[in-house]
């Protein structure tokens, strides 16, 4: 188990094994995603309050769900890099910074979008709002300290220790709309009850999320596969491997 | 695990305990200031400022709804459905989703009469999303049962 971990954090090994992960998984979310898009946006029914306007939950919700998971890979990639000393960790936590924020954007774009004709509001300070956008604040700052520290020649371990830090941040957006007064409803979804949506708003959604995070799986490999060959550019595999392509 | 790294594991979840009990108490002492609105039973105890711009939420009452023949004026009623409910006075256009028995929010100033002249109006979705036919099936099946609770 150890020996096959401590394989994985080779970049050389990695790099080797992850070859065809950004294309297989890459097309593989566009199937979903094109699959649930024209589903969800043209089949599903609408809602009876909400009308048309539901529809744009498709893109919402599963990139609400997908920025915050990133941030939790971001944050045990930034654990690994401070116990184990992985190099390869703390790029992946690097790569994985832009992805999440992009989502985090996406998140509260979306959002602001379904709350004018919904609300009759683009935005509020609820809790939930709010700490969605201190989850982009702290995926930019973490961007930010990043681009600081490598001018400088450091490495990312302030960067982990932040991502560490904002992982406070997580429980806080899941359960805002529970300890709190908000304007955005409560979960639709939980473990312990049914979704409170019929199958065919639901299928369309959960296709929608299952091509999300193989998008993000997609970009993610391939943005580390990047930093890989860009920082091992000097060495003789990664000469030969240049060489063959 | 080698000692040095279980040194550092330490750190990170003492780091971790730390910022997160930190947080927790923050959160507990601001708990006030972080609620959206203030509930009906908040608004009637007195818990909420009189003459200063607030927010005050609940579900539209029932039947509350009164609508001015001449102007845009509309009262209703706020409840939190546990015996407290607010009259709220609001000029100008709802929200597409204002109905009763929905969830709103309103933002305004609670006048020393104990109504709330609001100056917005949001409306508040809940969490269940259906189609329109199906929404109607529940609404034939309500009214039936009402019309059979009628019946002894």
């Amino acid at each position: 188990m150890l020996g096959w971990f401590h394989r994985l954090g080779s970049p050389k090994t990695f790099f080797g094994m992850s070859q065809s992960w950004p294309k297989t998984f890459g097309l593989l979310s566009l199937v979903l995603l094109a699959l649930g898009t024209v589903w969800g946006l043209l089949f599903a029914p609408p809602d009876y309050q909400q009308g048309h306007s539901v529809r744009i939950m498709y893109v919402h919700v599963p990139a609400a769900a997908v920025a915050q998971s990133c941030y939790l890979i971001m944050a045990i990639s930034s654990a690994v890099f401070l116990i184990w000393n992985i190099k390869l960790a703390d790029w992946a936590a690097k790569s994985m910074a832009p992805i999440g924020a992009s989502l985090a954007f996406l998140v509260l774009i979306t959002g602001a979008i379904w709350g004018k004709p919904t609300w009759g509001t683009w935005w509020v300070w609820d809790a939930r709002l709010t700490s969605t956008l201190v989850l982009l604040l702290l995926y930019l700052g973490i961007i930010a300290l990043r681009n600081a520290l490598e001018e400088k020649g450091n490495d990312g371990r302030p960067c982990a220790v932040l991502a560490l830090v904002g992982l406070v941040n997580l429980p806080i957006i899941k359960y805002s709309v529970d300890w709190w007064f908000t304007l955005h409803q409560p979960a639709s979804f939980t473990l312990t009850e049914k979704p409170k949506m019929p199958p065919e708003m639901w299928i369309p959604l959960l296709l929608m999320a299952a091509g999300y995070y193989l998008f993000v799986f997609s970009v993610w490999t391939s943005r580390i596969r990047n930093e890989i060959i860009s920082r091992e550019r000097k060495t003789a595999w990664a000469k030969a491997w240049a060489g063959s392509q | 695990m080698k000692p040095h790294r279980r040194q550092r594991l330490a750190v990170i979840l003492f780091l971790l305990i730390t910022v997160g009990s930190g947080v927790t108490f923050m959160l507990i002492a601001l708990n006030e200031n972080i609620n959206l609105f203030y509930s009906a039973e908040q608004i009637l105890t007195g818990a909420a400022p009189k003459n200063k711009t607030i927010k005050a939420g609940g579900m539209v009452l029932e039947g509350s709804v009164e609508r001015s023949p001449h102007n845009l004026e509309v009262r209703f009623l706020i409840s939190d459905m546990q015996g407290h409910s607010v009259p709220i006075i609001y000029t100008g256009i709802l929200p597409d989703l204002f109905r009763e028995g929905q969830g709103v929010v309103t933002e305004g100033m609670l006048e020393d009469s104990g109504n709330f002249r609001a100056s917005r109006v949001l409306a508040k979705h809940d969490e269940n999303y259906m189609p329109p036919e199906l929404a109607d099936m529940l609404n034939e099946k309500h009214v039936q049962n009402k019309s059979w609770s009628k019946i002894p």
